[in-house]
């Protein structure tokens, strides 16, 4: 028997843990506490550094400045614009080229896992284009784009597409052979092996892919809205380092890494909603 | 040379039938791999054989003889060099439903319940909707899944697995099903459990089964014929009826398995394959 082991303890009607599940998640909850514990400690240092005057509060505020600063952005905004307007701005370029790459990398890479040409059409550009740094080129998508908005989206378009296309590739070239040999075996036709079976078989890879697009473009963006924006969080830090406003740059860089665990843990949910059988084959 | 067998072997070589319930026909088949700077290796050398509807017949030999290759050549996964494979008087060249196939691993569809790997092949045909969900409720029953239906294969056992991957093949409804050790990952319990199941399956459908093995007690307890092959080139040597193939339903496998009989085929053919020199 297979016990799953990524899931809250299964329980038994009357409540009680299973005995061998018990010690399992004991031990995660240990874990989780030391995390705690050590997130705690961090926060007491840096209060005790700060309010003992070890360090400059022009280049180290205190979390008391910090929080107040937040407080203060979440009322008035920054700039003239609310927090969520700044987080929002971000959040719909990252989702328009997330989207776009998505709609795109999706069938390119079955394709060319599927189809050796389209591959040998479509690899030496993306080999190409892959390791460039973005912001290499960015200057160039600004010249052509413009400041606003679609010369980023196509920034983080290029950042997300080659990772979901190489992870598509791969998982068309990691389908068992036998699985494709057992649907032709019970009657598929070659177009239903690649719809029913190889596609399915490539979510798994389809789901790494998507976070490693997502931590890229995610990197990509903040790192785009710095060089040239008017809105967004990244360019909420450029601007308050330009003022000095170490509280300011804190508040959006806590921010940046919270909502990046949290699209991540958002993509891991719906892997184990949907994908419940991945690693476990 | 060998010494005879105590039970006349040569008696119970099956003989050659009329043509009308030959299944499946194998004709002169070769399947040669090449292999750079040599003579090209022989997986299968002038395997002639022939199939009757109803027939189980179990492949035995040493490893390297070639019973998977001539599963995969029937399959239809391999193209023999030489040679033609017939299924109910038609040439079969590339995998359909005509010919199912048990894999030694269960390989099911992980992504799918287990009522929904059954039901692939029915769909896959477009069988409607009321038929199909009859079929994969007569399967499921089968092979004793109903409760499992709704669950995902790695939730399964290993036999739930394979009893599973049983019921798929038998629900695409294939003139003949080939299995490749089924059993051979199993425990001994579970696997004699799921012989005994295996066995009345096959009296249920009267399917005709090709089944490999390593296991002779295995081949004599399912099979009504069992073929011996060799390696190098893979060819059959010995296409034996099985006397012991009727003898399940009066006999238990326990009492059948240290029967004087049984115990001399089986003694004979372990000797055979190790005569071969490769075991």
């Amino acid at each position: 028997m297979t016990v799953q082991t990524d899931r809250p303890p299964i329980r038994d009607p009357k409540g009680k843990p299973k005995g061998n599940l018990s010690r399992k998640t004991s031990f995660r909850l240990f874990n989780r506490a030391l995390s705690f514990l050590a997130i705690a400690t961090a926060l007491l240092l840096w209060f005790l550094v700060t309010n003992l005057g070890l360090v400059d509060p022009l280049f180290f505020p205190s979390p008391q400045s910090v929080w107040a600063a937040f407080v203060t952005i979440v009322q008035n905004g920054y700039k003239g614009r609310s927090l969520l307007a700044h987080i929002g701005s971000s959040m719909w370029r990252l989702l328009i080229a997330f989207t776009m790459a998505l709609g795109l990398a999706v069938p390119l890479g079955l394709a060319s896992g599927y189809f050796k040409p389209v591959r040998a059409v479509l690899d030496p550009f993306i080999e190409f284009y892959r390791p460039l740094p973005p912001l290499a080129y960015y200057t160039l998508l600004v010249i052509w784009l413009g400041i606003e908005d679609a010369s980023k989206v196509a920034l983080l378009f290029l950042a997300g597409f080659a990772p979901l296309y190489i992870a598509m590739v791969s998982g068309v070239q990691r389908v068992p052979r036998d699985r494709i040999n057992a649907a032709l075996s019970l009657g598929s036709s070659q177009w239903q092996v690649f719809t029913q079976i190889v596609f399915p078989s490539c979510l798994p890879e389809l789901f790494i892919g998507l976070r490693t697009a997502l931590g890229f473009m995610y990197t990509t963006l903040v790192a785009a809205e710095m060089v040239a924006a008017v809105s967004g969080i990244g360019w909420m830090v450029l601007d308050a380092s330009k003022f000095l406003r170490s509280d300011i740059i804190f508040v959006g860089i806590l921010i940046m890494g919270v909502i990046a665990i949290i699209l991540d843990l958002g993509l891991r949910w719906l892997q184990a909603r949907y994908l419940p059988w991945v690693g476990k084959e | 040379m060998t010494r005879p067998p105590v039970i006349n072997v040569s008696e119970t070589r099956a003989s050659q039938t009329s043509a009308e319930d030959v299944l499946i026909d194998l004709t002169d088949i070769e399947l040669a791999y090449d292999v750079t700077g040599r003579a090209p290796f022989l997986a299968l050398q002038d395997i002639n054989l022939t199939l009757n509807t109803g027939d189980f017949v179990c492949a035995i030999g040493p490893s390297g003889c070639g019973k998977t290759s001539l599963l995969r050549v029937l399959a239809g996964y391999e193209t023999p060099t030489y040679g033609s494979v017939s299924v109910d008087g038609r040439p079969h060249t590339k995998p359909d439903a005509e010919v199912g196939v048990v894999f030694q691993q269960p390989n099911l569809f992980p992504w799918m319940t287990i009522e929904k790997n059954v039901d692939f092949g029915p769909r896959m045909k477009g069988v409607d909707a009321h038929q199909r969900r009859q079929r994969v409720s007569r399967f499921l029953e089968m092979v004793s899944l109903i409760e499992a239906a709704k669950k995902l294969p790695h939730q399964l056992s290993g036999g739930m697995k394979q009893r599973a991957a049983i019921a798929r093949a038998l629900a695409a409804d294939p003139k003949v099903i080939l299995m490749d050790e089924p059993f051979g990952a199993l425990d001994a319990f579970t696997r004699e459990s799921m012989q005994m199941s295996l066995h009345n399956i096959w009296k249920k459908t009267n399917k005709t089964i090709f089944f490999i093995t390593h296991d002779v007690e295995e081949a004599l307890l399912l099979s009504t014929r069992v073929i011996l092959m060799y390696a190098n080139p893979g060819r059959i040597v010995e296409n034996i009826k099985n006397p012991f193939s009727k003898k399940l339903a009066e006999t238990s496998p326990t009492e059948l398995r240290v029967s004087k009989d049984f115990i001399e085929m089986r003694e004979y053919l372990v000797r055979r394959i190790k005569e071969s020199g490769e075991y």
